[in-house]
């Protein structure tokens, strides 16, 4: 438990057919059980920068550790897995399977990931009570239940989507502009919320957002403009 | 594996109508092209059996195909007839065992009626050598007696002792009734599946009385004779249609055929019943050629159609494959769910067509065998038909990795947050 949930150290990433490094970041280290917020404007790397964590990624140099396991030795299928073991998700919005019940949507990961699987029925005693004692939690009525995901408000999705994220108790839980769809005070609650709750897993939060204002809901905040090396795109 | 199954079933079921429609489309095309070949095959096997044992049809000289379309099949017409003195000259040729003339025309109530002798029923085959039997009944003895095929009797309901009246040439038109000489149903032959089975079976003589008091295709006005009468006029035929000849050895088949196509007193032709049906089949291999190849430009339709509405309901499905991809599935995972489905809705399309086939042969076989005598069997599918609709299937497989390879390829490039 000594290694840090995150650690990057020069990497460098250029898309495809790009001279320019889109992200080019000298070191950037996240603690266990921290939540940090990183700022960034559209189209700075915040999304490219997620995707390097989750391993759909590689960069062309530098190194990408993740809970002390190296993404960039690993083979893609590996990464795959090692994604889906370690880490939750949660998108802007549409974060759903539309043709899913909401129980499915919340275990898609147990369906994918034995490991989650396993960690969620260490909590439960079926796969169906734990993803209920989590949709509970993120304060889901039991009434909203059985009703088809595309009738949820949007808040309501991404409380969904974090209970999804949260399943099976993955190490890491990363967030990219979950509440760019929610009003001012949904954001805040939402937030709340899934600080609490990863706090209470033990897992480690990163938000990324292009609104600072939301960056008190993290215990440190950093610009992704500061992390980069190269100068800060014009 | 299962929850990609799972995945892409309750996926397949949210878009049931889009892909409900392309299913069906997959399934009406390859209802075409296995329906066409199982049509062609059937017919061909039905022509084969409908006649055998026959070595020589003899007939006026003209178009073999049409000779034996009619004389065999009933289809058509021939117009030559063949006199009587050259039928008596082939059955009295020393290589001819047997002869059967006969003579074509009349008709009942759409049914042919075929006057003849009953040597007909003793040297007439059709399928594997197989004689005629009757059902019910004896045959003809009598001027004015009837044996009916097994068809005529079933949909007529005709029973032994009934009676009823013959028409001239296809019945059509008033005056064109028979109706002063009915005749008396003395025998119903047993179901064949051949021409026989709608055919009236008459004798020569009983022909000939018919048509004493007619002339030029009409009844001669102010004449009239009553059927007892005729029985005191000379009955032997001036003419035939066509002359059935079986040989004492088959080896001779050849010779009688020149003998006959030389024959000096009438312009004759002698038609081998195989070579005829190889000439017919020539004629219609065009036809069935350009019937395939428009079948299977409708199943490429098909499938194309296919391939269409899996591609374009991937473009609304990128935001669903990021989230699979989210959540740990694989590009090759995304590849499968994509293949899958456009796979399984080709292979389930052309089983429902193979199915619809053997539905609609089991409708459209009465039909056919009441108004053609052609039978088509109800049985497997052959191997061709198995091969036609593996095609079709793996075609199918194979059109949906387009798909497939889009989405893999979107995927990669997309990550866990489409570009759209």
């Amino acid at each position: 438990m000594t290694e840090p949930a995150v650690r990057i150290c020069d990497l460098r990433f250029a898309w495809p057919g790009q001279a320019a490094a889109c992200l080019d970041i000298a070191e950037f280290t996240v603690a266990r059980g921290e939540s940090v917020f990183v700022h960034g404007e559209s189209g700075s790397g915040k999304s490219t920068l997620l995707a390097l964590l989750g391993g759909v990624l590689v960069p062309q140099a530098g190194s990408v550790n993740v809970l002390g396991t190296e993404l960039t030795r690993l083979s893609a299928g590996s990464r795959d897995r090692f994604r889906v073991d370690h880490t939750g998700f949660i998108f802007q919005q549409f974060n759903l399977i539309p043709y899913l019940s909401m129980q499915d949507n919340v275990l898609l990961p147990c369906r994918f990931s034995e490991r989650r699987r396993q960690r969620a029925l260490q909590r439960s005693a079926t796969l169906a009570d734990e993803a209920r004692r989590l949709l509970a939690e993120l304060d889901l009525d039991p009434s909203l239940w059985r009703r088809p995901v595309t009738q949820l408000s949007v808040g309501q999705q991404q409380r969904v989507a974090a209970a999804r994220a949260l399943i099976g108790e993955p190490e890491l839980v990363i967030a990219d502009e979950p509440t760019s769809a929610l009003d001012a005070a949904r954001q805040a609650a939402f937030l709340d919320l899934l600080a609490r709750e990863c706090a209470q897993a033990g897992a480690t939060l990163i938000f990324v957002s292009h609104d600072s204002r939301l960056a008190s809901h993290c215990s440190r905040a950093v610009a992704l403009a500061d992390l980069q090396r190269a100068a800060a795109p014009a | 594996m299962r929850t990609l199954l799972a995945l892409a079933l309750r996926s397949a079921w949210n878009r049931r109508l889009t892909l409900g429609l392309t299913l069906a489309a997959v399934a009406l095309s390859s209802l075409l092209l296995l329906g066409v070949e199982r049509l062609r095959a059937d017919l061909r096997a039905s022509f084969a059996t409908s006649v055998s044992g026959v070595d020589l049809i003899v007939g006026a000289r003209g178009s073999p195909v049409a000779l034996m379309l009619y004389s065999v099949f009933r289809m058509g017409e021939v117009t030559q007839n063949v006199s009587w003195a050259s039928a008596q000259w082939l059955a009295q040729h020393p290589a001819v065992a047997w002869t059967v003339p006969v003579s074509l025309g009349d008709s009942h109530r759409g049914y042919p009626v075929l006057g003849t002798t009953t040597a007909y029923f003793d040297h007439f085959r059709y399928g594997d050598r197989r004689a005629l039997a009757l059902a019910e009944g004896r045959r003809f003895d009598e001027l004015y007696e009837a044996v009916l095929g097994a068809e005529v009797a079933a949909r007529l309901g005709y029973r032994l002792g009934q009676r009823i009246t013959l028409a001239h040439g296809s019945g059509e038109g008033p005056g064109m009734e028979h109706g002063d000489k009915p005749f008396t149903v003395v025998g119903i032959l047993a179901r064949t599946g051949t021409p026989v089975d709608r055919s009236v079976h008459i004798s020569l003589e009983s022909m000939e009385a018919l048509h004493l008091d007619w002339a030029g295709g009409a009844p001669i006005p102010g004449l009239s004779i009553p059927p007892a009468l005729a029985r005191k006029f000379d009955l032997t035929p001036k003419a035939v249609t066509a002359v059935f000849v079986g040989l004492e050895s088959r080896a001779a088949v050849f010779g009688v055929q020149r003998e006959v196509n030389a024959h000096r007193d009438e312009a004759l032709m002698g038609v081998l019943p195989g070579v005829a049906l190889d000439e017919l089949w020539q004629l219609v291999a065009v036809a069935e050629r350009y019937a395939r190849l428009v079948s299977m430009l409708v199943v490429a339709v098909g499938l194309t159609g296919l391939v269409a509405v899996v591609l374009a309901g991937l473009n609304e499905r990128r935001r669903e494959l990021a989230i699979l991809r989210s959540v740990g599935a694989r590009p090759r995972d995304v590849f499968a769910l994509l293949a899958l489905e456009g796979g399984a809705v080709a292979a389930l399309g052309a089983l429902a067509g193979a199915l619809l086939v053997a539905v609609l042969v089991l409708l459209l076989a009465p039909w056919l065998q009441a108004h053609y005598g052609l039978t088509l069997s109800g049985g497997a599918p052959s191997a061709q038909q198995w091969r036609l609709l593996a095609g079709i299937i793996g075609v199918g497989v194979l059109a949906s990795l387009i798909p497939g390879w889009r989405a893999y390829r979107l995927s990669l490039a997309d990550g866990m947050t489409p570009r759209l």
